[in-house]
């Protein structure tokens, strides 16, 4: 599956449903978001039909990023089924994203 | 627009590279705080400057600005946050703005101060280093800001303009964060202030910070006879890579990493193309 955009109401619908999923937190007016950007869609095809992969902007989906009490962007978010169990905060190299999925997946 | 070579730093090193990077037909963008803001810039006189004795520092931060602007060299006003490479780009940002280079050249001089405790616990839980990256996040609440500069200043009061409520610490020296599961409070040279957001706004990043993984030796950044780091496609010069800490040994190196960063992407960026 490509990239997903989430949008509030279908969030939850969306990461339930998925035995893994990595969602990372952004705004347009953050340039380390912007940089980080390229990595996630890489992700997004690289891990396709294994774990959904998704994107948040903060900025139009303010209740999300307060529900999970995002503080600094970006942050990527890892869940199994809606439940979050690794995070990572700031722009990392693919590796480091790429070592939490393959010891979930 | 992607640009042949990324100067991180304005002061002689930075300055130096760039007009170099120019002389071999390279495109340059130098990113660095306003020329103010230069250790330089304080200085009353320079003596050891070959040939030309007795300017002030400000004399010669200007001069040499003038001869990196007129060479070609492109300038843009900030503080780099973060690199990547991808491929054989470096990604760097700057504030809300991204920019990518072939090669880059770090002249971020020494950064000065240790962090704080509390500072390496509560990153990315209400410790932020971009207001513009984290302010809205903050909107209607109390933050405090650890300034040192005029730009850090301003930063404050971009943070004010959003709806932040600010408290401002200019150059501070000792400061402590404390929490819970996130910030609730900094304390600086005694004062506290409740925040739920510390934004500390140093001068430079450290090299280590700014680009992971990357190599010191006895806590300068590493380098070759080429100004070559650990990393591929950055070089550094000037004060980063070591004493003596003086304009022409910064400018000498500055010479070395910019030729050494043109010739990187001679070999390395096959679309970039014949020089302009």
């Amino acid at each position: 599956m490509a990239l997903q955009h989430f949008k509030t109401s279908e969030f939850d619908a969306a990461v339930n449903a998925a035995p893994l999923a990595m969602v990372d937190f952004w705004a347009t007016w953050c340039g380390p978001c912007k940089m980080l950007s390229p990595t996630i869609e890489a992700l997004a095809g690289q891990y396709d039909g294994k774990a959904l992969v998704g994107k948040v902007n903060v900025d139009e989906e303010p209740d999300l990023a307060r529900r999970f009490g995002v503080m600094s962007i970006p942050t990527v978010v890892f869940l199994k089924n809606g439940v979050e169990f690794d995070r990572k905060v700031g722009v990392m190299p693919a590796d480091a994203f790429t070592s939490v999925l393959n010891a979930n997946l | 627009m992607p640009y042949d070579v990324l100067v991180i730093g304005g002061g002689p090193a930075g300055l130096s590279a760039a007009v170099n990077v120019r002389a071999r037909g390279r495109s340059v963008l130098v990113v660095s705080n306003p020329l103010e803001e230069n250790p330089l810039w304080k200085s009353e006189r320079v003596d050891n400057y070959l040939g030309l004795p007795g300017l002030t520092g400000a004399e010669m931060l200007q001069t040499f600005r003038a001869h990196a602007e007129k060479s070609g060299a492109e300038f843009l006003s900030g503080r780099v946050l973060n690199s990547a490479l991808m491929g054989d780009t470096w990604f760097v940002s700057i504030g809300s703005d991204v920019q990518e280079a072939g090669a880059v050249v770090l002249t971020g001089g020494v950064t000065r101060g240790k962090k704080f405790p509390g500072e390496e616990e509560f990153l990315g839980r209400g410790i932020s280093y971009c207001a513009t990256c984290d302010g809205m996040l903050y909107r209607g609440k109390k933050v405090a800001v650890l300034g040192w500069t005029d730009s850090a200043a301003h930063e404050a009061d971009f943070l004010r303009e959003i709806g932040c409520e600010v408290t401002y610490f200019s150059r501070p020296k000792t400061c402590a964060i404390s929490g819970g599961d996130a910030v609730t409070e900094v304390t600086c040279d005694g004062v506290t202030a409740e925040a739920a957001c510390v934004f500390i706004l140093r001068p430079t990043i450290a090299p280590t910070d700014l680009f992971p993984g990357l190599a010191l030796e006895n806590g300068y950044v590493a380098v070759d006879r080429k100004m070559a780091t650990s990393l591929p496609g950055l070089f550094a010069a000037g004060d980063c890579t070591g004493g003596p800490l003086q304009v022409s040994k910064a400018v000498g190196e500055g010479l070395i990493a910019g030729q050494s960063a043109a010739q990187w992407v001679a070999a390395h960026r096959k679309d970039s193309g014949a020089p302009a």
